[in-house]
């Protein structure tokens, strides 16, 4: 908490900064054509769960993890000769997190380097929108790294809007070229093997390629819709390395799980405006892949405005899935099986998450800085039926 | 898969609505606020993340589906 305090400081500090700075710019014609920053958001956020059915410790043992991740995201856009207009994005993100289940991998440690770590996770996008033909082409370069994970996105998108501009098609490619490091539970290492420390011999591929397809249409003045298909492949090592499971037979190994996996998620989002003040967001998707999980999704939040700057959103989401052919409980594995996994993440559950934001938001700016446009407070509280608890409080900024 | 098939005919049905009709850009004052959007809020970008990691489900909610991440 005191990191987000400190950081919401150092932000602050920034944005008085600017806004001193922008009393002196004039605008004119002639500097439509230059390079403007459109909006800055800050988003940083604190998550805690418990449970008693990590992964690490084979479907037993405590899954404590603290989360602290801080976003910030630069949009800038220009005119061009032709007057399309270019669009870049600079998204930096960070985030911070203890983990009392990774750091069983080697409990004989007083804290293991998995105890904590750090996840960098910045991309860059660049868009450009024809007015003549309604067509926005983008490109994005993503990188993420952790411990024992690293990756590079590659997206590339294409979207069409209608003539009225009531409806919009888009398509959008990516590809990520992850790299996965093999790091064994303490017990299961032989010399440096599975330590995390072998060089190249001790990293796999893992590669994703989506395809996302969307449909928005306007109904009328206040209802709005849109369709997604997002199929997804991924081959590779899709296992942990580190996730441990207990056979019928009290023999140890680790999780192995097929080196493919396809899947289809299908989603449905559906506003409305309600009179003058009350806004219904709706979300629902069907998931389906062929490790044989099926899934359901619903999302609904109500955002009330209480004044034209004040608003409350509360929210409900509900997920349920069924297991994947590969899950196993506590000694309920065979060590003949095929594939095996203890990891609850997917497992057969239902989870009920809810909470509410608050959102202040003015185009005179927030709390007297011109440039702060708004301000939102979430809080959720997550449950799942393995028993694992979890709550969630973001803040987020925007400047314009 | 019944589930599955009403959803689709729901969204066929939705997107066949004769009732459909041309919104001017002066119309668009509810359409274009920006809690109308068609997208998760950035407020709800963590929440996005969090759900990658503890549910097997994932994609089509406009956050990352797989990949770039340690999850799978």
């Amino acid at each position: 908490m005191k990191k987000i305090i400190i950081t919401a400081g150092l932000l602050v500090s920034i944005l008085f900064r600017t806004n001193a700075q922008s009393k002196t710019e004039e605008s004119t014609d002639y500097e439509k054509r230059t390079l403007k920053v459109d909006e800055i958001n800050f988003v940083t956020s604190y998550y805690h769960q418990e449970g008693d059915r990590s992964a690490v410790t084979g479907g037993i043992g405590t899954e404590k993890l603290s989360d602290y991740a801080n976003s910030f995201d630069l949009k800038m856009s220009k005119y061009d000769l032709k007057n399309r207009l270019h669009t870049f994005n600079i998204d930096l993100n960070i985030d911070y997190y203890t983990s009392a289940s990774s750091d069983n991998i080697d409990p004989r440690t007083i804290s293991g380097a998995s105890a904590s770590d750090v996840h960098f996770y910045p991309s860059i996008s660049w868009s450009v929108k024809n007015p003549k033909n309604r067509i926005t082409q983008g490109l994005t370069y993503s990188f993420s790294t952790e411990f024992d994970y690293n990756s590079h996105g590659f997206t590339a998108s294409w979207a069409k809007a209608s003539k009225d501009n009531n409806r919009e098609f888009s398509i959008k490619a990516s590809a990520f070229i992850d790299k996965a490091t093999i790091i064994l539970p303490i017990e299961l290492r032989t010399g440096t093997t599975g330590s995390g420390r072998g060089g190249s011999q001790d990293t796999r591929p893992r590669n994703s390629f989506t395809a996302a397809f969307s449909l928005s249409q306007v109904i009328n003045e206040r209802f709005q819709v849109m369709a997604i298909v997002e199929p997804s492949y991924q081959e590779g090592f899709l296992s942990t390395s580190f996730h441990r499971i207990y056979f019928t037979d009290n023999t140890e190994g680790i999780e192995k799980l097929p080196g493919r996996r396809l899947k289809l998620p299908i989603g449905l989002r559906a506003n409305y405006f309600f009179g003058d003040n009350l806004i219904l967001r709706a979300f629902y998707r069907y998931y389906m892949d062929d490790w044989g999980m099926k899934a359901q999704t619903v999302n609904l939040e109500g955002s009330y405005k209480i004044t034209p700057f004040i608003s409350i959103s509360p929210y409900y989401r509900f997920n349920h899935q069924t297991a994947v052919d590969y899950f196993h409980a506590y000694k309920e594995g065979s060590p003949t099986s095929a594939y095996y996994s203890s990891d609850y993440d997917i497992s057969g559950m239902n989870t009920n998450f809810y909470g509410s934001g608050f959102r202040f938001a003015s185009i005179n700016g927030v709390l007297s800085m011109k440039h702060l446009s708004s301000v939102e407070f979430r809080y959720g509280h997550y449950t799942r039926t393995t028993g694992m608890v979890a709550n969630i409080i973001t803040m987020a900024l925007k400047m314009k | 898969m019944k589930r599955f098939k009403n959803a689709l005919i729901f969204a066929l049905c939705i997107f066949s609505l004769s009732s459909c009709m041309s919104v001017k850009e002066y119309q668009k004052s509810r359409i274009n606020d920006s809690e109308m959007e068609l997208a998760a809020r950035k407020a709800e970008k963590f929440e996005t993340s969090f759900y990658l990691y503890r549910e097997g489900a994932t994609g089509a909610n406009g956050g990352k589906g797989s990949g770039g991440c340690g999850c799978n």
